[in-house]
């Protein structure tokens, strides 16, 4: 699962995106795992993520049971509970922040928690220096993200990227992002409502939907 | 089959009305509303399509959802790279374009050829016929999928060309194609090498994924049999 690595963006546009998730191991410490997965979610949430997810739903879930009154009533904000509380199998949970500090105030809680899971966090490479110099740790190891190599040009724009890669899974579709660009452009749709749009369809929760939301501010401005 | 339970006939005229002002209702982009798309049950090979595109199946040879690969996400527990070494994640298809059997296997045959050992535990591995040839089972090279990652390891002066070699294969596959490299930290949580060798083959390194090595062997078998 790769699905955080290759965000598109430079460093500085990292600088609202931290993703921590905890992985368990098939035969090294996967006994007892969900229960220790429900306890990292129950510590990030403490800190007040963006988004958190369980490898199946996250805090902002589509609905099969929609009418068109959805337009005025659908809620924006997250809902973690069911996610903690749908942790079911030993797989990859994972909570989105838009700040360093709650990072940084996350790890350090998840260090005294001594899960025995292991922990990783993506986001520019020395923000996840600084967050480990905060917390007093070493980094063990470190994946580089060498970006897309497209050369028959068959990736859209880089505002369209930006948003669609969030989730690397591909669940957000390139043209499902640039429609929430237009509609924002247009002023048929508020950036918020726009960027919760985009998280439903990702399905581990590593969406971010406040950068999504700065990122679509900013494609009204240009 | 629809899930929408509206009423048809105020449907039909709301809809008649709408024409009449040439507006028309736009509906919130969520989950089908009338059910139109029904998931089939699928056979070999066209099963991996799904394997490989639907991030909620789990990878049944390496007991992994989404792409099936742990990486280095484990590596405080597992070792698989250690230190001076280097691993390559070589994701093929993302993001949203896809990518064929035969087009991976392109590749796959060009990294044998350097005699680079894939990594067991990946997906793309278990569907070889010949790992020293790089070929993937005959039967799957017309399935298209979402993304799949070929995983290698090698020493850090293989580097160079490896990348090489991948950014050369990739100009003669259909496809768009991401490259992640791995290594582990030195004692002080400092990566020394690897950073700055990329640096010099002109990379923008601007973000990572980065283990805190928190992780630690709790299985009971395992520490036992680590005793």
């Amino acid at each position: 699962m790769t699905n955080t690595l290759h965000r598109y963006g430079d460093a500085a546009s990292f600088e609202d995106d931290y993703i921590i998730f905890a992985i368990p191991c098939k035969g090294k410490n996967d006994e007892g795992a969900v229960d220790k997965l429900k306890l990292f979610l129950g510590i990030c949430t403490k800190h007040r993520p963006v988004n958190i997810g369980n490898s199946s739903t996250s805090s902002f879930r589509p609905s099969s049971g929609l009418e068109p009154s959805v337009h005025w009533k659908r809620r924006h904000e997250p809902e973690p509970r069911d996610v903690i509380e749908g942790v079911h199998r030993t797989a990859t949970a994972a909570a989105v922040f838009d700040s360093a500090d709650k990072a940084a105030a996350c790890l350090a809680d998840l260090i005294d928690a001594d899960l025995g899971l292991s922990i990783n966090v993506s986001t520019s490479v020395e923000g996840a220096k600084r967050i480990a110099a905060d917390c007093g740790i070493s980094r063990h190891s470190v994946e580089y993200s060498l970006g897309f190599d497209d050369p028959h040009d068959k990736l859209p724009d880089s505002r369209v990227l930006e948003l669609s890669t969030m989730c690397g899974h591909g669940m957000v579709s390139a043209n499902m992002a640039k429609k929430m660009l237009d509609m924002v452009q247009e002023g048929r749709r508020d950036p918020t409502a726009a960027a919760v749009t985009l998280a439903r369809f990702c399905p581990c929760g590593a969406y971010n939907p406040v950068r999504a939301e700065r990122l679509l501010r900013a494609g009204t401005s240009t | 089959m629809s899930q929408e339970r509206l009423n048809p006939t105020i449907v039909r005229a709301v809809r008649w009305a709408a024409g009449k002002f040439r507006f028309r209702f736009e509906p919130e982009p969520d989950i089908c509303p009338t059910a139109a798309f029904l998931m089939e049950d699928l056979e070999w090979p066209r099963i991996v399509r799904r394997v490989f595109s639907d991030p909620l199946i789990e990878h049944k040879s390496t007991g992994i959802h989404g792409r099936g690969t742990e990486e280095v996400k484990t590596n405080d527990v597992t070792d698989r790279v250690s230190v001076g070494e280097v691993g390559y994640v070589i994701e093929f298809g993302r993001p949203g374009v896809g990518v064929w059997f035969r087009e991976i296997e392109a590749v796959t045959k060009a990294l044998a050829q350097l005699s680079v050992p894939f990594e067991a535990k990946n997906p793309i591995t278990q569907l070889m016929d010949d790992e020293t040839a790089g070929t993937l089972n005959p039967g799957l090279l017309d399935e298209k999928i979402l993304s799949a990652i070929v995983e290698i390891k090698t020493e850090i002066s293989e580097v160079p060309r490896v990348l090489e070699t991948v950014s050369v294969v990739a100009r003669q596959i259909d496809t768009v194609v991401a490259v992640g490299v791995s290594t582990r930290c030195d004692e002080a949580g400092d990566d020394k090498l690897l950073a700055s060798l990329l640096v010099d083959l002109d990379y923008d390194v601007a973000r990572a994924k980065t283990n805190m090595g928190l992780g630690r062997v709790t299985n009971t078998a395992a520490t036992g049999s680590a005793r």
